[in-house]
């Protein structure tokens, strides 16, 4: 955002917050641990292309005399059947599935949060409106809807990735309102109002920096919940593609196979439950620290 | 209190009423041709002009939105172009077999649930503790599609103790009557006194049922242990120990009876969960139910019965919604 818009001044105490919070985060043995390994999620997802051993076989490279092959010395993970090697593949997921659950999020939160904000800010009828429209996408179970909306754009990983974000906007809009209505009564909006700042100004440069911490929170905690969704449409044939090395679309390729080759679909699911799994001991860990009754213990 | 229950109605049916037009907007912008695919790939474009017509689809979209909300009234969810039946009748078949399902993996995963948040703030923060907070978080991490294929190459694949997939062996399909009261097989075998359908039907239930019952085991370990540790902070706890009562009657009588508010709520949005995630475990086990219908619904871009089944689930979503704002309305404590 513009410097104009969010100042300095604003900031400088969540920093001081911020790092109180990770102070206290590493002092939980199960988080600290779950930390240190996203950090090497991480690393992998950008260097996957340099540390897989066969960078060929991501995407095109295809050798059915190797097929269906079980793990070894040569293929950590055995080979899929084209001959694939299925280590490398779901090495290089990670970079996917990491990538595709930030962005989901993202675009939740940038549908999400300005409408909380307007909500919360502006009482009467267009708050009823917002709430009530939210009200109805939270009304559908969360992966029915996203399923109907990827079934309808037609089967791709961006599709996907935006069927996610339409059904899971309304929850950060919810919370951010709830932020915004104690905000709005408090004084430094209240000057700014009596100075004659226009409203969108007041919502954009007061209210949204003031209520942005504990959205960033929840988004944090549901990355792992939008990675797990994310695979599931792919298993259904509405996410992923082939060949992208897509861990719930290798999952859903392996049906054909699996009663004879385990491996084929053991590690991509394998793969999804240990990234989703830290996600959520991350958020876990969050939801201790910052929750004040705990907090202080 | 009678006016909560009121607005809350009103509410339930204005959702009810968003839902339903979501559901239609998001329908009609399909990038296919309905008409085309109701008449196949062979017509001409005469047929396809009369399949139009016959449609409705050269009417107005508000028009077609009346009509829609009017059939609807009257139980009708149109025919699926897939089959031409009518989708109410194809969801009426294939509800049984998904409800089975549901329901009974929800008993389980909710006693199981209790029981773990029970033993998990018994012993807060010793290894059992640990160990069911971990279990926890790993049920509702874990991708469905992945444990159903994982059981099956076990249990089916390597031991080959239990079945892949369907409600019924073949030999017993072919040499029992099935009875059909409900639909659900456990139920109606039971109270027709049919042990080897019973039998049959009980282990192919037992893989897809525990897949189903993972997230919530998770999801009600958790919520109730975090509701339990809070009230064993509370005075009446302190108070009741130190009248000496036995551990084992403040935990299961004092203090859980407190904590089902949450835990209420927690299972409406579990059965909710459960509801939708057969989309994805039924057509791992073969299991003839709307989880399976709508699958092979989305393949064919079918939109009445994508439509049908969408509108169902979320109406069964906003009436568990409803229940659960109901039972903690009804607790004498929030009735102020």
């Amino acid at each position: 955002m513009m410097p104009h818009i969010i100042s300095w001044n604003a900031i400088v105490p969540r920093i001081k917050e911020f790092r109180e919070t990770l102070f206290l985060l590493n002092k939980n043995k199960l988080t600290k641990a779950a930390i240190i390994s996203l950090y090497i999620l991480v690393f992998v997802a950008i260097f996957s292309p340099w540390i897989a051993p066969h960078p060929t076989h991501i995407l095109l490279d295809t050798n059915p005399e190797n097929k269906l092959l079980a793990p070894s010395a040569e293929y950590f993970f055995g080979t899929d059947e084209l001959g694939r090697d299925i280590f490398s593949r779901v090495l290089y997921g990670t970079r996917i599935s990491l990538q595709t659950g930030f962005l989901a999020v993202g675009i939740s939160l940038l549908i999400g949060v300005p409408l909380g904000a307007i909500a919360g800010a502006s009482s009467g009828w267009i708050d009823e409106v917002i709430m009530r429209i939210t009200d109805v996408f939270l009304s559908f179970p969360g992966l029915l809807l996203a399923i109907c909306i990827a079934a309808i754009l037609g089967p791709s990983l961006q599709n996907a990735m935006f069927a996610i974000a339409v059904s899971w906007w309304p929850w950060y809009t919810r919370i951010v309102r709830g932020q915004a209505i104690s905000l709005r009564e408090r004084q430094f909006v209240k000057a700014a109002r009596a100075i004659g700042t226009p409203h969108f100004k007041i919502i954009f440069s007061h209210i949204i920096p003031n209520c942005i911490a504990p959205v960033v929170v929840q988004a944090s905690m549901d990355i792992g919940g939008v990675i797990l969704t994310i695979a599931a449409l792919s298993f259904l044939g509405l996410g992923a593609q082939p060949p992208t090395p897509e861990w719930g679309l290798m999952v859903s390729t392996s049906r054909t196979y699996f009663l004879s080759a385990w491996w084929y679909s053991f590690f991509p699911g394998m793969a999804i439950l240990i990234t989703v799994l830290l996600f959520n001991l991350l958020g876990d860990g969050l939801r201790e620290v910052l929750d004040p009754k705990t907090r202080k213990k | 209190m009678r006016i909560f229950i009121v607005k809350r109605l009103l509410l339930g049916i204005l959702v009810l009423f968003g839902v339903i037009t979501v559901t239609f907007v998001l329908v009609r912008i399909i990038p296919s041709d309905p008409a085309a695919q109701w008449v196949g790939p062979r017509a001409t474009v005469a047929q396809i002009e009369a399949a139009r017509m016959e449609l409705g689809l050269n009417d107005s979209v508000f028009v077609q939105y009346a009509d829609f909300i009017s059939d609807l009234m009257r139980g009708d969810l149109g025919k699926s172009i897939r089959t031409h039946q009518p989708v109410m009748k194809e969801l009426k078949t294939f509800l049984p077999a998904t409800l089975e399902l549901v329901w009974i993996s929800t008993f389980f995963g909710v006693f199981i649930g209790l029981y773990l948040g029970v033993l998990s703030a018994q012993r807060k923060d010793q290894w059992v503790d640990h160990l069911c907070r971990f279990f926890s978080v790993a049920t509702v991490s874990i991708p469905s599609f992945w444990v159903g294929l994982l059981l099956q190459s076990v249990f089916y694949g390597h031991f080959d103790i239990l079945p892949l997939g369907e409600r019924l062996s073949m030999n017993v399909k072919l040499f029992n009557e099935i009875p059909d009261i409900t639909g659900m097989l456990l139920f109606d075998s039971l109270i027709t006194g049919n042990t080897v359908v019973f039998f049959d039907a009980l282990k192919h239930l037992i893989l897809p049922g525990f897949v189903m019952a993972l997230f919530p085991i998770g999801l009600v370990a958790r919520m109730t242990r975090s509701a339990l540790l809070e009230i064993l902070n509370e005075d009446y706890i302190v108070a009741a120990r130190s009248y000496g009562l036995p551990e084992r009657i403040i935990m299961w009588s004092y203090a859980l009876k407190n904590s089902l508010g949450p835990t209420a709520t927690v299972v409406t949005l579990a059965i909710g969960f459960t509801l939708v995630n057969t989309f994805l475990v039924e057509s791992i086990f073969s299991w003839p139910g709307i989880g399976n219908y709508i699958a092979s619904a989305i393949v064919s871009l079918d939109y009445p019965a994508i439509m049908g089944v969408t509108i169902f689930s979320a109406v069964s979503y906003v009436f568990l919604n409803l229940v659960a704002d109901l039972v903690i309305a009804l607790d004498p404590r929030v009735r102020i």
